[in-house]
């Protein structure tokens, strides 16, 4: 018998705000522990909450980007469960009436797109921190109230390595439309993972088994690589497998059930009484829309079309917007975008790096990548003297054109000069002139490297070639 | 004597240079001293800190600075923060917990020059209509030392009738502003729901508590309203509503007023003599011009189980925070699950325990429709009740109690009898309207007797205009309790 | 004859509200009365009737999403039953 396995995420993000859901306090991490807090925050008796703009501006700008509805109307419930580090042990959510509901992502996969159906996106808040000693734990309030955003899938993922390029998608996704930094490192982004298997064939879903609050993809990818094995072994076994939360231990690489609550969690969710529903209107959704931007996927297929690019090129381009926006100015209208790319890529990422700068720092316009492609292929410069340009044009802001001009570092594709700096060199060398006479083909690169070192390296390398072989066969 | 004069007159005076808000506030310290042993409505002050404040606006009014309650010490429930002190809501699990902010209505009383000074006794958590729920020993009403102040505002009510304090802040979430005002004999405004900031206020029903003045008379409740009310954006729920001159709707003239009677209101337990006192005020307001006319309010008879749904439900989720992690008089578990239980188990009273548990249960899974959604229902019909009862009236009025205070521990024992005395208070703050209990009269026995009456939403000034209407052509408010 | 039936014993657990045998005696009997009190409710029709979702008629009530000022750690921590390196101190969380 052969099984299938059947796998939803839920994936928690804080949002990039400058303060908390509820209240004025700081949404930043790594402050000194309980110094960015309030009354409100810290649940103290008598404070009210008072929702954030921005978090509702970047949630429905989110629901936007992943293609789904954003309702006219959506409420705050309580969801009640004590915890030390849910200070008013109630967390504020929404159950019925969401931001964001129904849409998809699309990313690649294997050979080919998958599509994920979002159920929902909605918002909530963050819990505190907790340290565990040895006979105690310790309570850290910074992140209590942060704006979470909460990410749902149907249950469409099948296998572990989808799983995790979904996650990798929904990052960018998350990252360029700058809702989230989505730094794992400062615990920005966390997953619940739901696996069930099911005979192949059988439509009913099997038991639905939950791993709580993974903090990497690749660990994503490995307890669910893990599980469903696992949950498969048990079934053909002849076990059963009951609904259950299992927590992954990276270390030694499998899950284990968590002690069973005594109380089954009854969240006893009802609508908060404080908070009142949001009802966006038109010109609200629209100055939201305003800021919907390109999606990874469209931008490197769209990179790909219009200007003839490789996928890894455009992939570095999609993994650094701002060199992707430099690059479509840079590579307008040229005959040769690859050629640009190749500049962008190398030489002016090169420099960005070596200098610490960005592309918002760069002297030169970008269209002057474009002149100097256009320079060499146009036979005005060579590709040695072109990378001499370049920096010039990075450290002085001016055009190739100028620079050219300026220095005199046209390429000399003139038969007669040529053919004068040909001769001056064989004369002075006549071993070599001898050697290639002979037959010995790399004495011609001696030669030629001569003739360049005459011209400063002007001399156009390929008539060089040509006229030192024309000059030496006769 | 300062400590009896009422706001308008001790303003007065302070600004004629006859009195210092020292002296005043000096003397209800002394009162405090000399009575508040036998009344138990301060669960504590501080005198060092009161006098502080009151020289500063002895000076602030010598430098030329005229603010509206310059001066004049309030007493505060202790329900309310003040910054700096304690806040209990007479309860033991808060512990020692001092507040380290203001609630938006201290800030304002602050800004209007007011001495705010004192936490007075409650039902604890404002659960409950006699303050006998207090952890600290119940408020005593001065007319009859073993009579009920009533609840949950009931040190309010008690410090304002013995002149302990000029004026005093209460909170109301099903009658406990008007109700221990109706039983000490003075004024209870509950302002309209999202009229005053709850932004400070220890929560016990979200959608049903507003804060609200207990005074003297009807004049000091509309200057203590103008104070308080208005905008403020740390409650979502708090109505943008321009807050008009309460004072300037107390003109005398009350002709056309049109006032509904509710005839589910003429019920069995109402005490003839409150019925009687009653009657006889609402002659008097007919006398002045008002019209008077039965209406019916159907679902009056669901009041009660609507309201302990719902506040108890809400009071649910709001006390979950009472765990001894952040704050409060832990006790120690080996788990933090263990320590909450412990802590709760201890810390909380009787009737906080009752609600408590009610409300999670009306909420848990498979109860929640028939319990929590059935009763947001009927809030549904019992606000259309009144709506449509104010489409053919300006104002209802009614007794405020079925009966006068009863004797301390004669209904302790039956929690529903309890709630069940609720019956005119309580469907105000499910319909979102505002009310107020003006003194109409005394029992055989000497007790105060409260007239009620009920405004729509955002109709203080109607409200005010017809309760002092009434309040000028009579003496109740006039009386203080004798003993000593 | 338990002290207080199944499904009040549940709200209590959920509530984590420890109570003495006889206060659960006590409290059970007051709570079923209540209850059979409220059950009046099942006496009306609410078939098509909204619930009062919110007291007052607003919507849309949002804040800027401008600092302001935290209290200071010490405020924070004033009221902490036990601290220790800034944090609150409890026991020990098992998961």
């Amino acid at each position: 018998m052969e099984y299938e396995a059947v796998i939803g995420l839920e994936t928690h993000v804080q949002l990039r705000t400058r303060t908390k859901m509820w209240c004025g306090c700081a949404n930043e991490y790594g402050a000194e522990a309980n110094s960015n807090v309030c009354p409100v925050c810290l649940g103290l008796p008598g404070v009210l909450p008072v929702p954030n703009a921005e978090a509702l501006r970047k949630t429905a700008l989110t629901g936007m980007l992943l293609n789904c509805d954003v309702p006219g109307f959506s409420k705050w419930d309580r969801k009640n469960y004590f915890y030390p580090d849910n200070p008013k042990n109630y967390q504020l959510t929404q159950l019925d009436f969401p931001s964001t509901i129904e849409g998809f992502v699309d990313f690649e996969f294997g050979e080919g797109t998958e599509r994920v159906r979002i159920n929902r996106a909605h918002l909530e808040e963050d819990v505190g921190k907790s340290t565990h000693f040895a006979d105690h734990s310790g309570v850290d309030f910074n992140r209590a109230g942060v704006p979470l955003l909460e990410i749902v899938t149907e249950p469409d993922l099948t296998g572990a390595d989808m799983a995790y390029e979904y996650l990798n998608a929904l990052k960018a996704i998350l990252e360029y439309g700058g809702v989230s930094d989505c730094d794992m490192e400062k615990g920005q982004v966390r997953c619940d993972v739901n696996i069930s298997v099911r005979p192949i064939g059988q439509t009913e879903l099997g038991e639905k088994i939950e791993i709580k609050n993974m903090n990497s993809f690749s660990g994503v990818r490995r307890a669910a690589g893990y599980e469903i094995e696992r949950q498969i072994g048990v079934l053909r076994e002849g076990g059963t497998l009951v609904q259950e939360t299992r927590r992954w231990d990276d270390a030694v690489g499998i899950t284990e059930s968590m002690r069973t609550k005594e109380d089954a969690h009854d969240y006893r969710y009802f609508p908060d009484p404080d908070l009142m529903p949001h009802t966006p209107s038109e010109e609200w959704l629209a100055e939201v829309r305003a800021s919907v931007m390109e999606l990874p996927l469209a931008r490197k297929r769209r990179l790909m079309a219009d200007f003839q690019l490789p996928a890894s090129d455009a992939e570095v381009f999609v993994g650094d917007a701002a060199l992707g926006d430099y690059f479509e100015v840079a590579a307008k209208d040229a005959k040769n975008p690859k050629a640009v790319a190749n500049w962008v890529m190398n030489n002016l990422q090169a420099k960005l790096v070596e200098t610490g700068g960005s592309v918002a720092d760069v002297k030169f316009e970008a269209s002057a990548i474009g002149e100097l492609v256009g320079l060499i292929e146009g036979g005005q410069i060579n590709s040695k003297i072109a990378q001499d340009v370049f920096v010039e044009m990075f450290e002085s802001g001016k055009s190739p054109a100028a620079i050219i001009e300026e220095k005199g570092l046209s390429q000399v594709s003139d038969s007669g000069e040529l053919e004068a700096f040909c001769n001056e060199a064989i004369e002075a060398n006549p071993g070599p002139a001898e050697d290639f006479r002979n037959g010995k083909e790399t004495a011609l690169n001696f030669l030629k490297g001569q003739v360049m070192k005459a011209s400063r390296g002007k001399a156009n390398p390929q008539m060089v070639g040509d006229l030192l072989k024309k000059i030496l066969g006769s | 004597m300062p400590h009896t004069l009422t706001i308008s007159q001790l303003t007065d005076k302070l600004t004629q240079g006859e009195l210092t808000s020292r002296d005043a506030t000096q003397s209800c310290l002394d009162r405090i001293a000399a009575v508040d042993g036998q009344l138990n409505a301060f669960l504590s002050h501080d005198p060092a800190d009161a006098l502080a404040q009151a020289d500063a606006a002895d000076a602030a009014r010598a430098a030329g600075e005229t603010k509206p309650l310059l001066g004049v010490p309030i007493a505060m429930k202790d329900v309310i923060a003040v910054n700096g002190h304690p806040l209990n809501c007479a309860s033991k699990i808060l512990g020692d917990f001092n507040s380290p902010y203001d609630a938006t209505v201290t800030q304002k009383l602050r800004d209007a020059g007011a001495v705010v000074f004192g936490r007075v006794n409650m039902d604890e958590f404002a659960m409950g209509s006699s303050t006998e729920n207090s952890a600290f020993g119940p408020a005593r009403n001065p007319w009859d030392t073993d009579c009920i102040p009533g609840g949950s505002s009931g040190g309010s009510a008690v410090a304002v009738a013995a002149d302990e304090c000029i004026a005093s802040l209460g909170s109301d979430t099903g009658g406990s502003i008007r109700q221990p005002a109706a039983l000490c004999g003075c004024v209870g405004l509950k302002p309209t729901y999202g009229r005053v900031s709850r932004y400070g206020l220890v929560a016990f029903a979200s959608s049903l508590d507003q804060i609200g003045p207990i005074t003297k008379d009807v004049r000091d409740a509309a200057t203590l309203l103008g104070v308080i009310a208005g905008e403020d954006k740390r409650d979502s729920t708090n109505v943008p509503e321009p807050v008009p001159d309460y004072t300037a709707a107390l003109t005398g003239d009350i002709k056309g007023l049109k006032i509904g009677l509710p005839k589910e209101y003429q019920v069995e337990g109402l005490d003839p003599e409150v019925k009687t006192a009653t009657e006889s005020a609402v002659a008097e307001l007919e006398k002045q011009g008002a019209e008077v006319v039965e209406i019916s309010l159907p679902h009056t008879e669901y009041a009660i189980a609507t309201y302990y749904i719902i506040a108890t439900a809400e009071a649910s989720a709001n006390l979950a925070r009472f765990e001894g992690v952040r704050y409060g008089a832990r006790v120690d578990g080996a788990s933090p699950e263990q320590m909450n239980r412990a802590t709760r188990g201890a810390g909380f009273g009787e009737e906080v325990k009752r609600r408590i548990i009610l409300g999670t249960h009306v909420l848990s899974s498979g109860y929640y429709d028939a319990y929590y959604l059935r009763a947001q229902k009927v809030r549904t019909l019992i606000r259309q009740d009144f709506l449509n009862a104010f489409e053919q009236v300006d104002l209802i009025a009614s007794p405020t109690t079925p009966t006068p205070a009863f004797k301390i521990g004669e209904k302790s024992d039956d929690p529903l009898q309890m709630y069940l005395s609720d019956i005119f208070t309580i469907s105000c703050n499910l319909a979102g309207l505002c009310g107020i209990s003006v003194p109409c009269g005394f029992s055989n026995d000497g007790l105060p007797i409260g007239l009620q009456l009920l405004g729509q939403p955002f109709g203080e000034p109607d409200l005010l205009r017809a309760a002092h209407a009434y309040e000028q052509a009579t003496d109740w408010h006039t009386k203080r309790p004798n003993f000593n | 004859m338990p002290n207080m039936r199944e499904d009040l014993q549940h709200a209590v657990k959920l509530a984590r509200i420890e109570l003495t045998a006889e206060e659960e005696a006590r409290l059970g009997s007051q709570l079923g009365d209540i209850l059979k009190y409220v059950d009046k409710l099942n006496e009306l029709d609410v078939e098509g009737v909204e619930p009062t979702a919110h007291a007052v008629p607003l919507t849309n009530v949002l804040r800027e999403d401008e600092p302001r000022e935290s209290i200071s750690h010490e405020a924070a921590m004033r009221n902490a039953p036990k601290t220790a390196n800034g944090l609150f101190i409890v026991p020990k969380i098992v998961e």
